[in-house]
């Protein structure tokens, strides 16, 4: 038998859900707002998204930001499989729990500091290198590969752990050898993983404003970056607009990973 | 001409843990042999170590003369069916069963032959582009079985095949295995920890205990006459009176400890020595009075179970042993006895197994 949940409980867990969403739904009931003012309601109206089609600067950043996102979630889900298969593959190996916390501080390292750290290393390698020349886009795909690495390689290697070895023994004891076994058999079954990793990391990236905001450079502006700076002007349909458009991008993401993530290939 | 699987004093060691320890056995082409123990005796190392899994520590295997060191698995004519099957999740039935043909550089019409045929024989037509998940748990297990067997191995290692099935469906499952088993002519070593599914699969079973074998007969042998204590006990049940030999004559032999005892003389038993009389349940019987032959124990009974074809008696010695009887109920009258009963437990001096004494 069910026990009925107490009132307070239910009352208590819908206000909770009401603080999450009712901003958010507010907000993209606003952008489709006919009138101007951002508190007022005036008639319903698409004008605003027509209106983010003619904003150079806005789609400027959103192209750049699609662009960051998209090779740093492939970079950052690259080296996750790496860490992954080393931390889950190669048993004890010298200096194993010093990677291992390397490789998952990123994930409570505060951001700023994260970012200030990043804006330090590339000022001092330019200093010595000559690379990377100025603050751009390459500086903050670094950036954001290196701390959405740490979030694939955790997401990987929880799907590795639980893989079950004796597959990889029956294709070995069927005639095949590395790397057709980790092609044919190890990778297809990790493949739901390596996907929700790169949507994850891929979200990270596309709405990071602070480690942004230290490693971008003059014309390299993040859609985030583009829209906090506009919001201190006055919040217009315009932003409400485009900030639905992300949250609606962010949450096919998101769900399409945890759905990915909870497919079960046994 | 030399046994098909020459195991020669082979060790396993992980760390300081011993899994298997200096073992040495043969067996021959086309047996159907079973490894027995409980969990952790090294079974499943011993098999794993045939298939190339794992490495010995020291020793040699041999498989049809050819020396295993340094051969690959997937160079071996051995095939190994996983405990838990081990089937590709994101392939179809064919595609599973096809995997080692694909290495095995068959493709064409002689690919889809194959699976066809070996389809056939686990009997599983009309299942070719099913996935694993949606198999039950026998149909699984036979796609396992097809394909280690696609590749036509000249050995095949099955780890606890029937383990992961259901009462009825094993006992179906099992004969199939053997009728495969016999048509094909492959050589089969199967490790299990069921005695009595060992007993009806093989035609020799190893019993091993801590990494080493502990005896190597058939079913029979190792029921009738096992060679120890420890065998005795793990195959099926049994009750242990201790005694010293004290005549032997007209090849009988007499001993006295807490009761006395009549058996049979066999080889390396002399006056004085102290053994162990085990008594298999089912051959002992009880009477009220006297019974016929030497073997007559004087008992109480103090617990019985019917269980509708056999009743199953515990009774206490004078002595103090606890005999454990089964008494079969081919008449009614048979099972008539009644608990703190006194009667008389007898048995054939034959049906006596003389095992040495051991300091347990």
């Amino acid at each position: 038998m069910i026990r009925a949940v107490p009132r307070l409980f239910i009352i208590l867990g819908l206000m909770g859900f009401a603080l999450l969403y009712i901003p958010a739904l507010v907000m993209m009931a606003f952008s489709f707002n006919a009138g101007k003012l951002a508190s007022v309601w005036a008639g319903f109206s698409f004008k605003w998204y027509g209106a983010l089609l003619q904003n150079d600067q806005l789609l400027a950043a959103l192209s750049k930001s699609l662009l960051i996102a998209g090779i740093a979630a492939s970079l950052s889900t690259l080296f996750g499989v790496f860490i992954a298969i080393a931390f889950v593959r190669f048993g004890k190996f010298k200096g194993r729990l010093l990677l291992s916390a390397l490789a998952s501080a990123p994930l409570v390292i505060p951001e700023v500091v994260m970012g200030l750290s990043l804006l330090l290393l590339f000022i001092a390698m330019e200093n010595v290198l000559g690379w990377p020349a100025g603050r751009g886009l390459d500086t903050i795909i670094i950036a954001h590969a290196t701390f959405g690495m740490c979030f694939a390689a955790v997401v990987i290697q929880a799907r590795l752990r639980q893989f079950d070895r004796s597959l990889e023994e029956a294709a070995m004891d069927l005639g095949a050898r590395q790397p057709y076994i980790f092609m044919t058999i190890t990778l297809p079954i990790i493949a739901p993983a390596i996907i929700s990793a790169w949507l994850l990391t891929f979200t990270l990236s596309f709405d990071d404003l602070v480690i942004a905001s230290f490693v971008s450079g003059p014309g390299s502006s993040t859609l985030p970056i583009v829209i906090f700076s506009k919001v201190r002007l006055g919040v217009t349909p315009e932003i409400n607009a485009i900030a639905t458009l992300m949250i609606v991008t962010i949450a096919i993401g998101v769900i399409a990973g945890a759905r990915l993530m909870r497919r079960n290939p046994r | 001409m030399a046994p098909f699987i020459e195991i020669n004093e082979i060790t396993k060691k992980f760390g300081d843990f011993i899994a298997v320890d200096n073992l040495s056995l043969s067996i021959e082409k086309g047996a159907l042999f079973c490894l027995l123990g409980g969990s952790g005796c090294g079974k499943t190392t011993l098999l794993r170590m045939l298939a190339g899994l794992e490495a010995p520590s020291s020793g040699t295997i041999k498989i049809d003369g050819m020396d295993m060191h340094q051969v690959h698995p997937a160079d071996r004519p051995v095939n190994y069916m996983f405990q838990n099957y081990a089937l590709f999740p994101h392939m179809s039935v064919a595609r599973n069963i096809g995997y080692g043909l694909r290495r095995a550089g068959i493709s064409g019409a002689a690919y889809e032959e194959r699976i066809t045929e070996m389809l056939r024989l686990v009997r599983l037509e009309g299942f070719e582009n099913r996935k694993p998940d949606q198999l039950s748990g026998g149909q699984k297990q036979r796609v396992a079985l097809a394909r280690a067997l696609a590749r036509n191995p000249k050995l095949l290692l099955l780890d606890e095949p029937l383990a992961a099935l259901d009462k009825k469906l094993r006992e179906d499952t099992q004969f199939e295995l053997v009728n495969i088993q016999e048509k094909l002519g492959t050589t089969f070593v199967v490790v299990t920890h069921d005695q009595e599914e060992a007993m009806s699969l093989a035609s020799d079973i190893g019993v091993m205990d801590a990494g080493r074998l502990v005896q190597v007969a058939a079913p029979k042998t190792l029921y009738e006459a096992p060679a120890n204590q420890f065998i005795a006990s793990f195959l099926g049940s049994v009750s242990f009176l201790p005694a010293t030999i004290t005549k032997i004559a007209d090849g009988k032999v007499s001993a006295t400890g807490s009761c006395d005892i009549t058996a049979l003389a066999r080889e390396g038993i002399s006056i004085g020595d102290d053994v162990i009389c085990a008594l298999r349940p089912e051959k002992i019987t009880l009477s009220r009075g006297q019974a016929a032959g030497p073997n007559q124990l004087n008992v109480i009974i103090e617990e019985m179970g019917y269980l509708g074809a056999v009743t199953h008696v515990r009774a206490r010695t004078k002595s103090g042993e606890m005999l454990k009887i089964m008494l079969s109920n081919r008449r009614r009258a048979e099972a008539d006895f009644t608990w703190d009963e006194e009667v008389v437990a007898s048995f054939d001096p034959k049906d006596a197994i003389l095992l040495p004494a051991e300091a347990r």
